[in-house]
């Protein structure tokens, strides 16, 4: 556990996405959370594996795991705000226990609801997102010190045996595209993209 | 991967003398339609289920800290082809209502939820039967399919009939346990 979030570089949600994107090479799924999680996870470029979160604000990481137990071979990359995140604090420990290895948290950390107006979050003084998740049960949880360390962790997390988390301090940049709000194709493309629909 | 809209073959289930319970015959039908993922929050009424499910390995089993995750849980796992369905009680539903109106219903996810009642029928604390009372509204106002179950000799086929609609319409069912059907919980101090 490396919890020295005050060392880390602020670094930017849309550029670290296109990195995590760049290193998935096996169908991986990707949930991307409401608003600017997923945004810029559709501009980062649309894969037939990517979920993008309308609403339910908070429940990236749980549908992730319900991905992943799912579909146990397969890597899941959940996506989330830090603001949606305390939102569902408790599915933390509800992933801690089931310790799916194939599931990989990646908390987009600005300290703001950017999207409402840049309002701080509650924690954003006083809380530190990977503290929270080791003293949850996830072990294998750190922040990322800069790019390059990002991407270390997310090839770690590619072929770990327990569930990892990484922390990112990110600027109060707003996403970069906006996802076409189609929920239901946004669905069926995703179960298609998993193997589990065949097209019409 | 099990196909999501693939329809397990009904089995007759001759138990033959003893009595089945509520429980024993939710357990039986989940399992009959290849529901295996059942995340819950905890209710007094719903033990007997929750203890089967713990028991039995075809289901994996397992609380959570809110009712809204659960419900993400079972949307993950079926988009991901493994049908899930949530516990839960009155007051929990009560906390649903964005993720149903955001995530289950727009994405058209056959969410099934089993709601054991409580707040009716003996109820003893007012906050409860307050919450009773914002349910069905609720379900009304989104248009969602629910019924409520008071009878033994109807829930195999309530349950049963519910499930496949569920998944072949893709769209979210409540069924809601009576203290009719379960004895609910009753004041006892």
């Amino acid at each position: 556990m490396d919890t020295a979030m005050r060392n880390t570089k602020v670094m930017n949600r849309f550029d670290l996405t296109s990195r995590l994107l760049a290193k998935l090479q096996n169908e991986e799924a990707v949930i991307g959370g409401i608003g600017n999680t997923n945004f810029d996870l559709w501009a980062a470029g649309h894969r037939p594996q990517n979920f993008y979160m309308l609403g339910s604000m908070g429940l990236a990481f749980p549908i992730a795991l319900g991905v992943a137990l799912a579909q146990p071979e397969r890597r899941v990359f959940a996506l989330e705000g830090d603001g949606s995140l305390l939102m569902q604090l408790g599915s933390l420990t509800t992933i801690a226990t089931l310790a799916p290895a194939n599931l990989t948290m990646v908390v987009m950390d600005n300290g703001i609801y950017q999207i409402t107006g840049a309002q701080p979050t509650p924690a954003a003084e006083v809380g530190d997102i990977v503290a929270i998740a080791a003293a949850s049960g996830l072990p294998n949880s750190a922040w990322a010190h800069d790019e390059e360390d990002f991407e270390r962790l997310v090839e770690e997390a590619l072929s770990a045996t327990g569930p990892t988390l990484i922390g990112v301090r990110i600027d109060d940049k707003p996403g970069v595209g906006t996802t076409r709000r189609d929920p239901v194709q946004i669905r069926e493309r995703f179960m298609l993209g998993l193997g589990v629909r065949e097209p019409l | 991967m099990a196909a999501a809209e693939g329809n397990a073959a009904p089995q007759s289930s001759n138990h033959a003398a003893q009595p089945r319970s509520w429980h024993g015959i939710v357990l039986e039908t989940l399992k009959r339609n290849d529901v295996r993922i059942i995340p819950y929050v905890p209710d007094r009424v719903l033990t007997g289920l929750i203890k089967g499910l713990h028991a039995d390995p075809f289901f994996t089993t397992f609380p959570t800290a809110r009712e809204e995750e659960a419900v993400g849980i079972v949307s993950g796992a079926w988009m991901g082809g493994v049908r899930g369905a949530v516990l839960m009680q009155t007051s929990g539903f009560a906390t649903l209502a964005n993720v149903l109106a955001s995530l289950a219903i727009p994405y058209q996810i056959p969410l099934i939820m089993f709601v054991s009642e409580r707040g009716t029928l003996g109820e003893f604390n007012y906050g409860q039967s307050l919450v009773c009372r914002t349910m069905r509204p609720v379900l009304d106002s989104l248009a969602m399919e629910h019924h409520t179950i008071t009878r033994l000799d109807e829930l195999e086929f309530i349950v049963d009939r519910s499930i496949k609609q569920a998944v072949t319409t893709q769209a979210p069912v409540a069924l809601i346990l009576s203290p009719l059907l379960t004895g609910g919980k009753v004041f006892d101090k």
